[in-house]
């Protein structure tokens, strides 16, 4: 069992739904970003998904448009993305990093040496917002050749075939976009999502993480009464974009702490008298 | 050569193309791929976009042949394809009219666009004016400050423009931000895209509507010259209009195709857009093509003196046609479309766009290399009058 398949493993025999935060690799700077990381998981998240900062993030809002500008300040490569996760491994063997980017900088790169050095640094899964399905066969041939999931996107406008097609392709877990427009908008319909989210079970075998637009505890809290993890992005990038840069691990962490506990405070048909107390 | 039948159903010219765009556009680029099929082979559709390309666009544009020009260069005759005769005075109408009465039948009440020139924003609010939708253009905050004349004309249109200060602030980012609008308001907006650029069925379904330049001229070279040109030239930016050109002509293996990017200061500099010329295959706005990037894979800020060639990709079937070898693309520098752009002016009484000016600028220096008797057809494909102000501060001279 990988790291990603243990970590659903324990949150399902718990009952719990797994918190996972979005940040920017190299925002505001790679040893920052190495001590958010290990701020995160002390702070109790489950996995981490590290952004690669790309010049031209299409399908992202303003926040996170700008935590990638930040990074590229600093000219994030790949390379830099893959020596921030091998120095968090080196003493945390246990949390899954996913990287979530653009095709582009892998193109750069190459295949071949993407996934090598994927697998070096300890990288779990990656999500390519502009590698849909369609496109992607011989990049998941590549994954699971060094056994890194590829994770796929699905939004409310995927179609029952597209639905099929992602559940053959994907492991590790399935990124449902909550609403239609960039990250970090704010408009979530919560029976909209229930709908989608059942639908989505027929085919999708293995976890379902919920994301965008998810802005506070009380949204967390509603989504994880009806998903597997709840994914966190935008929120997070803006704490640490109006930090000082003395508060800025303390102010994540006190944010991430009440977005774990909204999450575990969650309504449900076993532990809902439980968390009254 | 064997029939030319690109691209493939999922839009892959090649290696190139395809859609490679987030899972919050699939359906909407798969329900404009649906509509496009149908009324692509519908009569009535063709039947009203050839209407009103003659009675609202004024095509067929003409060939002039540029008589003292070429006498001037002492070599082939140049033949000028007055695509900046249009309606808005450039080629970018063909494509916004077609798209717009695509629009219509698929009943969306808002279109966007983004503009780099302000060329393909003013021919979009243009046919929004005509048909009665409500308009957006994006453009990036630095090409609405170089282009300001252009800005007003969208507004005097009806049309809004906002301006982006993302990234670069050029046209790259203003086809960001258009795709996230489109992401946002998919139910009532329909996005045209201004080139040959963009997922699967932008760069098919441009190059369609723009193929009108090219069948035009083969038939007009045929019933005025009785024959087919030796070259064609035409200025690639994004390609549309070098594309419209080409097209039609791709199966006709002894006239040369030639694409012309801009070199800017040089290519040999970090301040050029030539994307063919010296860029390497990535993956940007929705495909796969030639891309300028740096060794990561983040796109590079491009330059050139001509706001509508100031992009750092290009069309995939331009990156098709020059992998297997059937066009060729060069580049032309700022100084060398500016001596173009004064040449056609004094020479013919022409005011080309500075955009066009690449074209013109590799046909001075074809010409005298070639017999008087040989041919060359270049893509006039704009007019100047946006310009002005640009080439005056060149000269020194502010208006």
């Amino acid at each position: 069992m990988n790291r990603i398949e243990s970590v659903f493993s324990r949150l399902k025999s718990q009952d719990k739904t797994a918190l996972i935060p979005f940040i920017t690799a190299g925002d505001p700077d790679s040893a920052t970003t190495v001590a958010l990381m290990h701020q995160l998981t002390q702070s109790k998240v489950d996995l981490i998904e590290l952004g690669v900062p790309f010049s031209d993030p299409m399908a992202d809002g303003p926040t996170i448009q700008r935590s990638s500008e930040r990074a590229l300040k600093h000219h994030i490569s790949l390379k830099d993305v893959f020596a921030m996760v091998a120095e968090f491994r080196k003493t945390d063997q246990d949390t899954p990093v996913v990287l979530m980017g653009y095709a582009n900088p892998i193109e750069a790169m190459g295949y071949g040496n993407f996934v090598e050095a994927a697998s070096h640094s300890g990288v779990d899964g990656i999500l390519v917002v502009d590698y849909p399905p369609e496109e992607s066969a011989e990049w998941v041939r590549c994954l699971n050749e060094k056994e890194i999931s590829p994770i796929f996107l699905l939004s409310p406008t995927t179609s029952e075939s597209r639905i099929k097609h992602v559940a053959e392709l994907a492991k590790g877990y399935v990124y449902y976009v909550s609403l239609k427009g960039v990250t970090g908008a704010s408009h979530l319909d919560l029976q909209d999502v229930s709908n989608k989210l059942s639908q989505l079970r027929a085919h999708i075998k293995i976890p379902i993480g919920v994301g965008f637009g998810i802005r506070d505890g009380q949204t967390a809290r509603s989504i994880a009464e009806r998903a597997d993890a709840v994914v966190i992005g935008s929120r997070i990038v803006e704490e640490i974009e109006h930090s000082r840069a003395a508060d800025l691990l303390a102010n994540v962490g006190t944010l991430v702490e009440s977005l774990r506990h909204a999450i575990d405070t969650k309504s449900g048909p076993s532990s809902d008298k439980e968390c009254e107390i | 050569m064997k029939i030319y039948d690109l691209p493939d159903k999922c839009g892959h010219f090649g290696p190139y193309g395809g859609t490679f765009v987030a899972e919050t556009l699939i359906s909407a680029l798969d329900e404009l791929r649906r509509q496009y099929e149908y009324y692509r082979g519908d009569a009535e559709f063709q039947t009203e976009f050839f209407r009103e390309l003659k009675h609202y666009v004024g095509r067929p544009s003409p060939i002039y042949h540029a008589r003292r020009w070429s006498d001037h260069l002492g070599g082939a005759q140049i033949l000028l394809k007055r695509e900046d005769l249009n309606h808005t005075g450039a080629h970018k109408i063909n494509n916004t009219v077609g798209q717009a009465l695509l629009a219509r039948r698929m009943e969306k009440s808002r279109i966007i666009a983004e503009t780099g020139a302000g060329q393909h924003g003013v021919a979009s609010a243009t046919v929004a004016a005509r048909y009665g939708m409500e308009c957006v253009v994006y453009m990036g905050s630095e090409d609405v400050r170089r282009q300001a004349t252009n800005v007003y004309r969208m507004k005097l249109l009806g049309a809004t423009v906002i301006p982006v200060d993302s990234g670069s602030r050029t046209l790259k980012d203003a086809l960001n931000e258009a795709m996230r609008d489109w992401v946002t308001n998919v139910g009532n907006t329909y996005y045209i895209i201004g080139t040959v650029a963009g997922p699967h069925p932008y760069p098919m379904m441009v190059r369609d509507f723009q193929a009108v330049i090219g069948n035009e001229a083969k038939q007009q070279m045929q019933e005025e010259y009785g024959r087919q040109p030796d070259a064609l030239i035409a200025c690639v930016g994004g390609g549309s209009n070098a594309i419209g050109l080409f097209y039609p002509y791709i199966g006709e293996e002894n006239v040369r195709m030639i694409g012309v990017e801009a070199a800017g200061k040089g290519v040999d500099t970090q301040k050029h857009a030539a994307t063919l010329v010296t860029g390497r295959p990535g993956v940007l706005h929705g495909n796969r093509t030639y891309l300028i990037q740096d060794e990561n894979g983040q796109i590079i800020e491009t330059h050139s003196i001509s706001a509508g060639l100031d992009y750092p990709g290009v069309g995939p079937e331009h990156a098709w046609l020059k992998d297997c070898g059937r066009a060729e693309y060069v580049a032309a520098t700022d100084d060398e479309a500016l001596a173009a752009f004064h040449a056609l002016c004094r020479f013919e009484g022409i005011m080309p766009a500075l955009e066009s000016s690449h074209a013109l600028a590799y046909a001075a220096k074809l010409a005298p290399t070639l017999r008087k008797d040989q041919l060359l057809l270049v893509n006039l494909s704009g007019r100047g009058d946006k310009d002005m102000a640009t080439v005056a501060q060149q000269s020194g001279i502010s208006l």
